[in-house]
């Protein structure tokens, strides 16, 4: 944990969350007690694969999951010590959009397409910052221009069909960023674009972070992100999280399995055979990600691990440090680095 | 070739072209254009249809009675016309009740799905009884006016068009945008009329087409069973109805009405036609 010291800089303090679906076949852990804090202007990215709990965490977090599907929810959640978690819906609506916001993964479909999107933008500083119509719109241009949109006084004007998917992502973000809020949280926001524009959203959501001092949750499953946007990350697996670190060191030193796993599934360019890859063939995680419906006793990972021994099947292993900043859940995490040390200098 | 492609369109051309494709909106409008003008300026272009003239009882179509006359010896042709009117209010105010309540109904049972539960068991119930029948029961518990028989009419209606406006509330609320809205701190109020209802406008513009051509039809059914429009107001359906008993030896009676009870509707539902394939892009049939 952090010092007394850091806590002042820590915006997003998330605290064993845990969200549960419960369905007919019985309780779907998609989160089950995750806990990080998000420093002050910081990149933290969430890593993992699919239905790892990664989107459900982020929707947890802005209260987004509806009531009604059979959800459980557990945990703390403070922003800039307001604990999020107790707030009457009324309170948490004033928040939502102003003090922490959300880009999503669609931006096709996540903007209206009836509205313009000056309008759009407009509509949060209206609410938010109660903003006349007339200065709302003046700031939406604004944030158009920020968000490098050319001729963002005529775009304003336009709809959501006339603009491109990328163009889109951009309003997108000149909306979440519009009242300025502590945490942005992004998930998968560059996944339905194309590799080029793909670059061009993570370097403007980059500056802009620095411009604004916003602190930004990127979830992602795409290692190459993390490597060129965080300063740190979390490494999800099947609910949990399994390994925290500062990026360089995850990249360098990963100690849990999976990790590993997922780095290797990286494709390189190096001379084939030097590293874990002997033949030049892309690496994969054998097996797929359990069945959150079951209560898994142990490691969730371990099924599909090749360093698992008999006890992880049998115990859970806790997040343990190893070395500054890196914590990792793996009763191996040893033999992983020791592994990745020999394999590395060749 | 880029001067070509630039080149604007002139708009008066641009109107032909609308006009070429929408064949259908133009065709009803200009009817139901006719209709609304008789209607307004029937004082102007009609007798008075009230006025008995035992002289003249039963007359066939002439220079005089264009329509002929009926037992009574009063004017078809001025009964017909403002019979216009009692039709085109019934209709439209039909059409506007319904579509409101539905409207407002609607939005709040495909946005809260607790009321949902419990307001469409109630509007399957309403549904479940034929039109006419309800409408002949709330009317017999009235003191029968005109107002009444509107209402009458409306409240049948209203189911149809809340299952229309649930549908598109609930496809539309489930897309990303409107969870985008939730979180950036949009009220409920909001999202449905800001966020919600644009979508739902389309649609219900061609229903409410629909649903003024089946009033105007209802009204005259009731008028015709005499459980409609009280008697001394010359709506269609009373004018058919008094003429029922001398159809074999004077025809006139019952057939100019019902002509334009044929007409009018037949542009009505022509106007809905035309605006349901201009406004929804993907059932249009387009040459």
């Amino acid at each position: 944990m952090s010092g007394v010291a850091g806590d002042q800089d820590v915006v997003l303090s998330v605290r064993d969350l845990r969200t549960h679906f419960l369905t007919r076949d019985g309780a779907v852990r998609a989160v089950d007690g995750v806990s990080f804090d998000v420093k002050r202007g910081e990149t933290l990215c969430i890593v993992g694969e699919s239905g790892c709990g990664k989107s459900v965490s982020a929707l947890s977090i802005m209260r987004l999951i509806p009531e009604n599907v059979g959800r459980s929810m557990a945990g703390s959640v403070r922003l800039e010590g307001t604990e999020l978690t107790t707030l009457s819906e009324r309170q948490m609506r004033a928040i939502r959009g102003n003090r922490i916001s959300m880009i999503f993964q669609e931006p096709m479909t996540s903007l209206n397409p009836v509205l313009t999107v000056g309008a759009q933008i407009a509509e949060s500083l209206r609410i938010h910052q109660r903003l006349h119509q007339r200065a709302a719109w003046e700031r939406a241009v604004e944030m158009l221009a920020m968000v490098r949109i050319a001729d963002p006084a005529r775009r304003a004007a336009d709809y959501p069909h006339q603009l491109s998917g990328g163009m889109r992502q951009r309003v997108m973000i000149a909306i979440a960023l519009a009242c300025n809020p502590q945490v942005l949280i992004a998930d998968e926001p560059t996944t339905a674009l194309d590799v080029t524009i793909q670059a061009q959203i993570l370097n403007l959501m980059l500056e802009l972070k620095q411009r604004l001092g916003t602190a930004i949750v990127l979830i992602t499953h795409d290692l190459g992100v993390v490597a060129e946007t965080a300063q740190r990350a979390i490494v999800m697996y099947a609910g949990r999280k399994v390994e925290e670190a500062p990026v360089a060191e995850l990249f360098r030193n990963p100690l849990h399995p999976y990790t590993r796993g997922l780095i290797d599934s990286i494709p390189r360019r190096t001379a084939a055979g030097r590293r874990t890859n002997i033949r030049g063939r892309l690496q994969e995680i054998s097996g797929i990600v359990p069945s959150l419906r079951e209560e898994i006793v142990g490691c969730a990972f371990a099924p599909r691990c090749s360093y698992a021994v008999e006890r992880c099947s049998l115990e859970r292993p806790g997040l343990d440090s190893h070395g500054p900043a890196h914590i990792a859940a793996c009763w191996e995490a040893a033999r992983v680095a020791g592994e990745a040390a020999r394999a590395a200098p060749q | 070739m880029a001067a070509v492609i630039t080149a604007p369109v002139p708009a008066a051309a641009r109107s032909l072209d609308w006009i070429r494709r929408n064949p259908t909106i133009v065709i009803g409008s200009a009817i139901l254009g006719l209709f609304v003008a008789v209607a307004l300026l029937a004082p102007w272009i009609a007798a008075d249809p009230l006025s008995f003239d035992p002289l003249n009882r039963l007359k066939r179509p002439s220079q005089e009675f264009w329509f002929g006359t009926d037992q009574f010896g009063r004017d078809v042709y001025s009964r017909v016309v403002y019979g216009t009117r009692i039709s085109l209010i019934v209709g439209v105010s039909v059409a506007v009740i319904a579509t409101v309540i539905g409207l407002l109904v609607g939005v709040l049972c495909g946005y809260y799905r607790r009321l949902d539960d419990i307001v469409m068991r109630v509007m399957d119930g309403l549904m479940a009884i034929p039109a006419i029948l309800l409408a002949i029961a709330l009317i017999t518990l009235m003191k029968a006016s005109l107002l009444i028989v509107i209402i009458a009419i409306s409240i049948p209606e209203i189911p149809r068009v809340v299952r229309l406006v649930r549908s598109v509330v609930l496809s539309v609320r489930g897309l990303p945008y409107i969870e985008a809205a939730v979180a950036s701190g949009t009220r409920s109020r909001i999202i449905m009329t800001r966020h919600i209802l644009p979508s739902t406008v389309a649609p219900l513009v061609v229903q409410s087409t629909y649903v003024c051509a089946s009033a105007i039809l209802i009204e005259a059914g009731l008028s015709f069973l005499g459980a409609g429009t009280p008697p001394e107001i010359p709506s269609w359906g009373n004018v058919i109805s008094l003429g029922r008993a001398f159809f074999q030896i004077s025809p006139w009676i019952i057939f100019f009405p019902g002509l334009m009870l044929a007409i009018a509707v037949l542009a009505i539902n022509l106007v809905g036609d035309g605006l349901r394939d201009s406004l929804d892009p993907r059932i249009a049939r387009r040459m």
